[in-house]
């Protein structure tokens, strides 16, 4: 696809709907990860949520899909794919917010991240280094899932890649921040988990009893900020009022 | 409000269902809900309730459960003995029970899933606007967790019936579980095994629960050409995922997005039918289009509308039957 099918250079594929039950449309705008095709499934996903559509019970956007539950009792499949075609057309001009920079303040190393060690040396760096690379990427959250609020993140230096554990943990805390293979992320729950631990947030990344319960949304960017010990604690409590 | 029902025995692992929550399935929140939302509305119109109020869903071997307030419950779903202070009662009625009564319920003997509701619904808090137990993430319904012995629970306001309500047939659940399904959203990857997954009789594996249930049966293959994985892209509650070892999960209602190529989901007027399938039964998928899963939606919407109406004793409109 792309380079060979005709299409002038930055014009996007023709969007594919497929079926997904009779409860569901799925619109696919492109292939794995791509930060553009992204941007446009988040784009368009605040577009239909703008319209605030009875019949669209909800709007899931991940990668390069961007699937809406609908009530087939309210509205056909076909006028939910013309419904998204329009708003394509609508893409140029409409004012759309842009993501969001959402900055997470982390402390690295020592009992929050038992794997630092590890991952500095699988990658011959010293534990400095590590949190250095870390901290300086911006990472875009393609998609959010798998656990509530659990973002899946693009953009993790190659010099950090490592495998993820050979046997999982029984119990990781939320808010530890981990990588695994090519990925970097931070469980907002606790949870078992495989992943090579950095360090954590004090952060309450997902509180059901809040509006919204997340601080981020999918298609915004983050940060990872580094903090110390004694600002874990402060942040920690304040986190708990 | 006050504690109504204290957990003497929990059984195999109840928990506090609703219909689900659908807000934040965009931030990774599964609707969770009723596996068997058909077993779970008509316990509630049995006792008044509307279809919304949270029950307890109680899979395989049932509770023992004290009665602290006067109220009126009803047990619908899988057959599992139900006895009060004792004695055998029947399911699909309302019961009036007293404080001081005991309900046992024992292993299920005909379907999975037994749904228990009670005058003014199972009053935990609300998350997100919904009183389900999402147990994967530890929210909703009792303390997210499964219920144990000593939990107190308590139960919303509502008036006791005038008169007693019962569901004038029992259903009863065949041990092939056959299921509706949309061919879609990756069938142009199982272009070769499309026709074998339609013709197969698949077995319920024991390693099913809440999230989704392991069927084991022929191996459904991905065509050559489909590729090994994806990015994860949104899935239903009814999709069919298929792993590398060819042998399809059937997603429940605990999942948003997925990174397994999938196949036909099942249609929604049929999804409650896997809620009271046990391991060992059979399951089978029956294709059908698009229009034809949406005309039985409407069906069994109209449906569902009749079964309340009969249950309020209101006058009957509409066909009884889908």
């Amino acid at each position: 696809m792309g380079a060979h099918d005709g299409r002038p250079p930055g014009c996007p594929p023709p969007t594919r709907f497929r079926i997904s039950g009779d409860r569901a449309l799925i619109a696919v705008y492109g292939e794995g990860i791509d930060p553009a095709v992204n941007e446009r499934v988040r784009r368009l996903a605040a577009l239909v949520d703008k319209l605030r559509h009875p019949a669209i019970e909800a709007v899931v956007p991940s990668y390069c899909t961007l699937a809406l539950h609908y009530d087939p009792l309210e509205i056909a499949y076909s006028e939910l794919a013309d419904l998204l075609l329009d708003l394509e057309r609508q893409l140029a001009t409409a004012v759309i917010p842009e993501p969001a920079l959402v900055e997470i303040p982390v402390c690295y190393g020592g009992e929050f991240g038992p794997d630092l060690d590890f991952v500095a040396a699988h990658n011959h760096l010293d534990p400095e280094e590590v949190i250095r690379l870390h901290s300086a990427a911006a990472y875009r959250i393609y998609a959010i899932g798998f656990a509530p609020g659990f973002c899946y993140l693009g953009g993790l230096d190659p010099r950090l890649h490592t495998p993820r554990l050979a046997t999982p943990r029984l119990r990781v805390a939320a808010g530890s921040v981990g990588i695994a293979g090519s990925q970097t992320g931070v469980y907002p729950l606790a949870s078992p988990g495989g992943w090579q631990l950095i360090g954590r947030t004090p952060l309450r990344l997902f509180a059901p009893d809040r509006e919204p319960p997340m601080p981020y949304r999918p298609g915004d960017t983050l940060r990872f900020r580094p903090i110390s010990a004694a600002d874990f604690a402060r942040l920690a409590q304040e986190a708990a009022r | 409000m006050s504690a109504a029902l204290r957990i003497l025995a929990p059984g195999a692992g109840p928990t506090i269902q609703d219909l689900g929550r659908r807000r934040a399935v965009h931030l990774g929140v599964p609707p969770s809900g009723a596996v068997d939302d058909y077993a779970h509305r008509v316990a509630n119109w049995l006792v008044g309730n509307g279809a919304g109020c949270a029950t307890l869903e109680m899979p395989l071997l049932g509770p023992r459960i004290e009665i602290l307030a006067p109220a009126d419950i009803a047990v619908t779903g899988a057959a599992m003995g139900l006895r009060r202070n004792g004695v055998a009662q029947p399911q699909w009625t309302s019961l009036r029970v007293q404080p001081g009564d005991v309900l046992e319920l024992g292993a299920a003997d005909n379907g999975c899933r037994a749904y228990l509701a009670v005058t003014g619904g199972i009053d935990v808090p609300e998350v997100l606007g919904s009183r389900s137990t999402y147990l994967g993430g530890g929210l909703g319904g009792f303390e997210g967790r499964v219920l144990a012995s000593g939990d107190l629970l308590p139960c919303g306001e509502g008036p006791l019936l005038a008169a007693p309500r019962r569901l004038p047939w029992t259903p009863l659940y065949p041990e092939t579980i056959v299921l509706r399904a949309i061919p879609g959203p990756h069938d142009h990857w199982f272009e070769r095994s499309r026709d074998r997954f339609f013709a197969a009789t698949f077995t319920l594996s024991p390693r099913s629960d809440r999230m989704g249930c392991r069927l084991s049966g022929p191996l459904v293959a991905r065509d050559p050409e489909a590729p090994a994985s994806l990015v994860s892209e949104p899935v239903v509650p009814g999709t069919v995922q298929i792993p590398a070892d060819g042998q399809p999960i059937l997603l429940l209602r605990e999942q948003t997005i997925g990174g397994y190529t999938v196949t036909a989901p099942v249609i929604s007027a049929d999804l409650w039918r896997i809620g009271q399938a046990k391991p060992g039964d059979a399951v089978r998928f029956v294709r059908v289009a698009l229009a034809e899963g949406q005309r039985l939606a409407r069906k069994w919407q109209e449906f569902l509308a009749a079964t309340e109406r009969l249950l309020a004793g209101g006058p009957q409109h509409g066909p009884l039957k889908g």
